[in-house]
């Protein structure tokens, strides 16, 4: 197979891999040169300065308000939602009433319907998601503080995204409500992989549900829920909290910088401030958070890897 | 599996029914106290079952039932029923606010890419799995480095490649910068689709005379079917449903993808006052994706779950 081996081996990866390089490691590279620089991205001229922006990053309260809600976004909330996920796909699974002459294990009645519905909002964009919700947390003409008038709890009218408290976690629910299908029906197919007779053996001995799922469902699922956890938090950290915060908050990134996070505030350096050099920066502050968060979360669980 | 028997009780003895809960045959003493916290347990957890599923589709259903209301009744009272169907709310939303364009711009930009994702990436995928020259791994690396890359740090100097090459705000512009950012995970999937495909049909049709070129497109290709489908799926919803890569490279009025124009409708409505008109929008770019999901249902959880499970 060697005759004219290597002239197709190049006309193969010419086109894709020039338009990769093009669109997205030169841009990449360009960003951590940029970072050195004053360049504003309204004029073509710039000068290096070192590591000015990265001091000023340091001292930049916003940046660190950011930096502290993107770490809440790949920590907090894949811990919720995969939390959720796993409670679902076990119930879904496992968890159904042993039915006579039945296998040993088996999911609740109805569970291929729950598979298909959890998954809806997966295939829909996060933006209209987004703008769906902005308007059901809407203090007024909402959906959500109007069904609480409906059911007597006119004293309980939060502002929901008007709220510096209550508005970050009001975004994160948005985020945790479109992936938790997505998680259920991953770890139902892990589920399904997990032999029968380690459940047999385990109900023989007299284990209830709960340590069915913590002895034997989860340490042997562990693989699936850590590239989970990357899988979210590279996402929550990246383009899924851009469109969430960007679309829903005011400001946005607002009450009061109480939802900012990394992602959005490179956005709004370079394309509304034309301070192009410095969000390059904070740029590269979200590179680093996020290669430190996939190296941290997959250390986290090598210790506890399973054969079976 | 094979301890359990349709039939109960095969032994004489009151040997390990425990597995069985519902079995009308005498049971031994712990069976029933766990039985009795099971049923707890199961209404509990099959409520939470049934309270998300409302969660889910409750929304979806407001959104819908919304876009048939005229706008003082959306204010006035969000979960009335609407008093008649507006049906002109669609109508509406379709030609004044411009959604059958948004609808054509998303419609060129995502079928183009998708093509265009699924040819590139199948090359590169085919070559980098199946031949051995110095660099394949390096490049291998450098296309899966981009997965797990924060996209927007890429893009601020993307934004001026893209202007200086006079492709900002462009449909082809556009096109080439969703083939490019859709190429690692297409080729990290595809690669080891490819591997897996057994070698021996490629070396025949190579001893018989074909090049390396008709051997991809006529004997790899269509045997790399189900994975061209997987990855096609996830890439057409990443296309479809992609909001970051437009608002950043796309700001043309004109040349709006329907995600981008829904989110600029919903704060130019914010003047004009076409509540209706927006949620009639909402719903008109939600069905298309949700219809196809239910139709291609296993087709589509397969797409999206494959790769994350690798």
């Amino acid at each position: 197979m060697q005759h004219g081996k290597y002239r197709f081996i190049v006309g193969f990866l010419a086109v894709p891999l020039g338009l990769y390089a093009l669109f997205v490691v030169w841009p990449f590279i360009q960003s951590i040169y940029y970072s050195f620089t004053d360049w504003t991205g309204l004029s073509p001229e710039f000068k290096m300065v070192g590591l000015d922006n990265y001091r000023r990053m340091l001292d930049d309260e916003i940046f660190w308000k950011s930096l502290q809600h993107s770490l809440m976004f790949a920590v907090v909330l894949p811990l919720v939602t995969l939390g959720l996920a796993l409670f679902f796909a076990f119930m879904i699974n496992v968890g159904g009433r042993r039915r006579r002459g039945g296998p040993v294990v088996s999911g609740v009645r109805g569970s291929s319907f729950y598979k298909i519905v959890y998954f809806f909002p997966q295939v829909l964009s996060i933006a209209i998601v987004a703008l769906l919700f902005a308007f059901a947390y809407n203090p007024d003409s909402g959906a959500i503080n109007s069904l609480l008038r409906g059911i007597g709890l006119d004293g309980l009218q939060p502002l929901w995204l008007g709220d510096p408290d209550l508005a970050l976690w009001c975004v994160m629910a948005v985020l945790v409500w479109s992936m938790v299908g997505f998680f259920v029906v991953l770890f139902s197919a892990g589920m399904a992989s997990i032999p029968t007779d380690l459940y047999e053996a385990a109900l023989l001995d007299g284990a209830g549900r709960a340590t069915t799922f913590f002895r034997i469902t989860l340490p042997l699922l562990w693989d699936t829920v850590q590239s989970g956890w990357v899988y979210m938090g590279i996402l929550a950290l990246g383009a899924e909290s851009f469109a969430v915060v960007q679309i829903m908050t005011t400001g946005p990134g607002g009450p009061d910088y109480s939802t900012t996070v990394l992602v959005l505030y490179v956005y709004q350096k370079a394309f509304r401030d034309g301070q192009a050099a410095y969000a390059t920066t904070i740029g590269v502050a979200l590179l680093i958070v996020t290669l430190a968060f996939a190296a941290v979360v997959m250390r986290l669980g090598r210790r506890e890897r399973l054969e079976y | 599996m094979t301890t359990t028997e349709p039939t109960a009780p095969v032994p004489a003895e009151p040997g390990p029914p425990v597995a069985k809960g519902d079995a009308p045959a005498p049971r031994p003493a712990p069976a029933p106290a766990r039985e009795r916290t099971g049923g707890v347990l199961n209404v509990f957890s099959h409520g939470m079952l049934v309270l998300w599923a409302f969660m889910v589709v409750m929304p979806l259903l407001w959104a819908v039932m919304t876009s048939f209301k005229n706008d003082r009744s959306i204010f006035s009272s969000p979960w009335a029923l609407p008093d008649r169907l507006h049906f002109e709310n669609w109508a509406r939303a379709w030609t004044d606010a411009n959604m059958s364009g948004y609808f054509l711009n998303t419609v060129l930009v995502v079928g183009f890419s998708l093509v265009g994702t699924l040819v590139l990436g199948s090359m590169a995928a085919y070559v980098l799995a199946r031949f051995d020259f110095p660099g394949n791994r390096l490049i291998y690396y450098l296309f899966i480095g981009g997965m797990s890359f924060p996209i927007m740090l890429a893009l601020v100097p993307l934004f001026y490649v893209v202007n200086n090459m006079g492709l900002l705000n462009t449909i082809h512009g556009l096109i080439l910068v969703y083939i490019a950012y859709s190429l690692p995970f297409t080729v990290f999937f595809l690669t080891a689709f490819f591997r897996t495909l057994p070698n021996s049909i490629a070396e025949a049709a190579f001893v018989d005379g074909a090049s390396h070129s008709r051997t991809f497109f006529q004997i790899m290709l269509p045997m790399a079917k189900p994975g061209l489908i997987s990855v096609g799926i996830f890439n057409f919803l990443g296309q479809w449903n992609q909001y970051m890569l437009p608002t950043v490279l796309n700001t043309d009025p004109d040349k709006r993808v329907l995600t981008q124009g829904l989110v600029q409708l919903a704060v130019s409505q914010g003047y004009k006052g076409d509540w209706s008109g927006l949620f009639a929008g909402l719903v008109m770019a939600m069905l298309p994706v949700l219809a196809a999901y239910i139709i291609f249902q296993r087709q589509v959880v397969q797409g999206l779950t494959a790769g994350a499970l690798k």
